[in-house]
């Protein structure tokens, strides 16, 4: 580790694994719920486990990003952290904060949690992924403003390198776009309007700079190419981002109310949405074969190169697929949305912080990178959950085309839940590859205490 | 890349595309906001129809359904469930009065929620309200 402070990204890590697991598990209880409807009903209604999933997922990823900023800009701004201290405070806050929300939703009724904390004041929950209370939506934007102030600062007073620079433009995007789930107006149409603004240009947004970054860094270290190759791929690939990612927010501005334009303007834009994910696959295998080093840390660039052709595949062919307003017009709202989330958020989002946490957690600990046991071990959990998720995927995808098809396209329409009960098997074997996925994780987990020879390592590729 | 393409005209082009599609999207989201009054069905939002939403949201309901299109896919999508209840909003009042509380035993299940009258008939509004707004021809038919 070339700077003390950057240590403070371990607990960010640890967490983020923590509440990854807790995520799976109820990710576990839905996919059965699926299958057999009154499963922990009504102790665990369907509704809970969803929220406690999803906002599961989302705190963990940021725990994730904040971890990897804390790690990675002080390398970058060859300086120490503004201040560790604020680091470890912000993370104990956003810990408890993320804790006690999550006991809300598991031990009393949404509508007391509501009650409780006051939501008449100022009604912001209920709405998919910010169903989070007010005061908690106000405690992550406390959370991000010491967050940013911290990292902020510590760019300032050092190198600014342009990774350092997309990363904190990314960072700042997020907590800026977050400020519009606090708009919840009656009207349903500027609801979901704005409502987008907040996940749409998230992750098809300022994430994917956050994304490109870390990624662009991680290449950087264990590649040994020169910076100045990295970071104009980085301009070109988050250029390419925002031009079609910003209009391309138009996708899910088709059947909710607003002008009719939208699908051309969405459809359009978001038909180019692929193109940075494309070309981040094509840097990243680029980058490795044109390396100068052999890193010991084999297990990041496994990570690495997965990231990119997993994101490619989940935002950018699964998301072409029902990107066009005729084909969303009978996918919209299907199993073919989940399909696409879930390699989306795994191939990209939960990739890259993988990647970032194998990269760095053995620097953490003195190593330069894990022993050889270990990585073969983090190697099978990738192979695990990556090819559990691509079978997730293909299932969901294939319980989606059928639901289309009999609800949506037929001459004899049937009704949802007819529907549900036909199409059963295709999430039975969901639930499958969701214990493989579990089993991929575990490993995971272990590989962080498996014992062999560092130094090793190390010496067979110096 | 080539050295014919430099760094600082990729970061040239990230920050004039950013820029220019930022003030686009503006742009289209001050025509949108001129031109939704027109599909939005806003004269029928009354008191009732706020609470109605506010019913929505502090029982999560999009945590299980769709409303045009958004939210969970385990339960039926709502925003045209006034329709496919024929046009009652009784209908709908009626089936979130009797879930049972231990759920149907083998069946995906929806939740009592104890609502109070004024409840039930404000998010039956609200239901009424949403299945009004023009969605430009969505959901292809009455099952959602
Ligand atoms: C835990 C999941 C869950 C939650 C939360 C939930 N529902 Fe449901 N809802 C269901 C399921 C499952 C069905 C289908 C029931 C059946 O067909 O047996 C359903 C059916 C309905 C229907 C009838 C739809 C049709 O086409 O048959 C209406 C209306 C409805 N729900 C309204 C609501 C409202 C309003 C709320 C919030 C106050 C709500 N639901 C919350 C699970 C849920
Ligand atoms: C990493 C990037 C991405 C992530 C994490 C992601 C994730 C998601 C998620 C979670 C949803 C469901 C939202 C909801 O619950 O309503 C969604 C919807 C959608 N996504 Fe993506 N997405 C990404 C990139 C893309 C791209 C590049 C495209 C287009 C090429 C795309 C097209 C769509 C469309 C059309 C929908 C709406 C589906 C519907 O109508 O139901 N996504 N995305
Ligand atoms: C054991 C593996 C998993 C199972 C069984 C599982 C199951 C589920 C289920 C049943 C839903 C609800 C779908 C609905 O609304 O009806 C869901 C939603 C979701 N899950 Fe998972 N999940 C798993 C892993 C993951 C992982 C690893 C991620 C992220 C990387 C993830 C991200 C999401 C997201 C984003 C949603 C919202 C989807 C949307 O609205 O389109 N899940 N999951
Ligand atoms: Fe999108």
């Amino acid at each position: 580790m070339q700077y003390q402070s950057q240590s403070v990204a371990k607990p960010y890590f640890i967490a983020a694994i923590g509440l990854f697991i807790g995520q799976i598990l109820f990710g576990l209880v839905m996919g059965l719920q699926y299958v057999m409807g009154d499963f922990l009903f009504p102790e665990i209604p369907f509704n809970v486990a969803r929220m406690v999933h999803t906002n599961l997922l989302i705190v963990w990823l940021l725990f994730g990003f904040m971890g990897s900023a804390y790690f990675l800009v002080p390398e970058e701004s060859e300086r120490e952290l503004f201040s560790p201290k604020l680091a470890l405070l912000l993370f104990w806050i956003f810990l408890i904060a993320g804790a006690l929300t999550i006991l809300g939703y598991l031990l009393v009724p949404y509508a007391t949690l509501a009650d409780l904390t006051g939501n008449e004041l100022l009604p912001t929950m209920g709405r998919e992924f910010l169903e989070q209370p007010t005061i908690t939506k106000i405690g992550i934007v406390i959370v991000a403003l010491g967050f940013l102030f911290n990292i902020g600062m510590t760019i300032l007073g050092g190198r600014k390198t342009v990774v350092n620079l997309v990363l904190l433009t990314g960072l700042l995007g997020l907590a800026v776009f977050f400020l519009f789930s606090f708009y919840n107006p009656v009207n349903v149409v500027d609801d979901k309007f704005y409502w987008w603004w907040v996940v749409h240009l998230w992750v098809e947004g300022v994430w994917e700079l956050i994304l490109g970054a870390i990624l662009a860094f991680v290449l950087i270290k264990v590649t040994g190419v020169d910076r100045e190759v990295i970071e104009k791929w980085l301009y070109v690939i988050i250029a390419m981002s925002l031009i079609t990612g910003i209009i391309g927010t138009g996708h899910h501005y088709y059947w909710i109310g607003t002008p009719e334009y939208w699908q051309w303007w969405g459809s359009i834009f978001s038909a180019m949405e692929p193109i940075p994910f494309f070309m981040m696959t094509i840097f990243a295998f680029n980058m490795v074969n044109r390396r100068r080093r052999d890193h010991p840390n084999k297990a990041a660039v496994l990570w690495a190169l997965g990231t990119a052709v997993m994101a490619f595949l989940g935002a950018g062919v699964w998301g072409f697929m029902h990107t066009l307003a005729p084909v969303n017009y009978y996918t919209h709202g299907t199993q073919i949305t989940a399909a696409h989330g879930h390699m989306a958020f795994y191939g990209a989002y939960v990739m890259i912080v993988l990647t970032m946490i194998s990269y760095a957690m053995p620097i953490m600990r003195g190593q330069k990178a894990a022993n050889m046991r270990a990585q073969v071990m983090e190697m099978w959990s990738f192979w695990l959950m990556t090819v559990s998720m691509v079978f997730i995927t293909l299932f969901l995808t294939g319980a989606g085309v059928l639901q289309t098809y009999l609800q949506r396209y037929t001459d004899d329409p049937l009704p949802f839940m007819v529907v549900q009960d036909k199409i059963e098997i295709f999430y039975w074997l969901r639930e499958i590859a969701g214990v493989v996925f579990i089993i991929g994780l575990v490993l995971y987990v272990i590989s962080f205490f498996v014992k062999g020879n560092e130094a090793k390592v190390v010496a067979d590729t110096a | 890349m080539s050295e014919v393409f430099t760094k600082s005209m990729a970061r040239n082009i990230y920050y004039g595309g950013s820029v220019f599609f930022i003030f686009l999207f503006l742009a289209l989201t001050f025509d949108t906001s001129g031109k939704t009054p027109e599909r939005d069905n806003h004269e029928a939002i009354t008191a009732q129809v706020a609470l109605g939403k506010q019913v929505w949201e502090e029982n999560n309901c999009i945590g299980c359904h769709t409303l045009l299109g958004e939210g969970a896919y385990f339960a039926p999508e709502l925003g045209n469930v006034y329709k496919r209840f024929g046009n009652s909003t009784d209908a709908i009042v009626g089936f979130i009065k009797s879930r049972p509380v231990e759920g149907v035993a083998g069946r995906r299940s929806m939740p009592q929620f104890h609502l109070s009258d004024e409840q039930l008939e404000a998010v039956a509004a609200f239901l009424k309200y949403v299945s009004e707004i023009d969605t430009a021809g969505w959901p292809p038919n009455i099952q959602g």
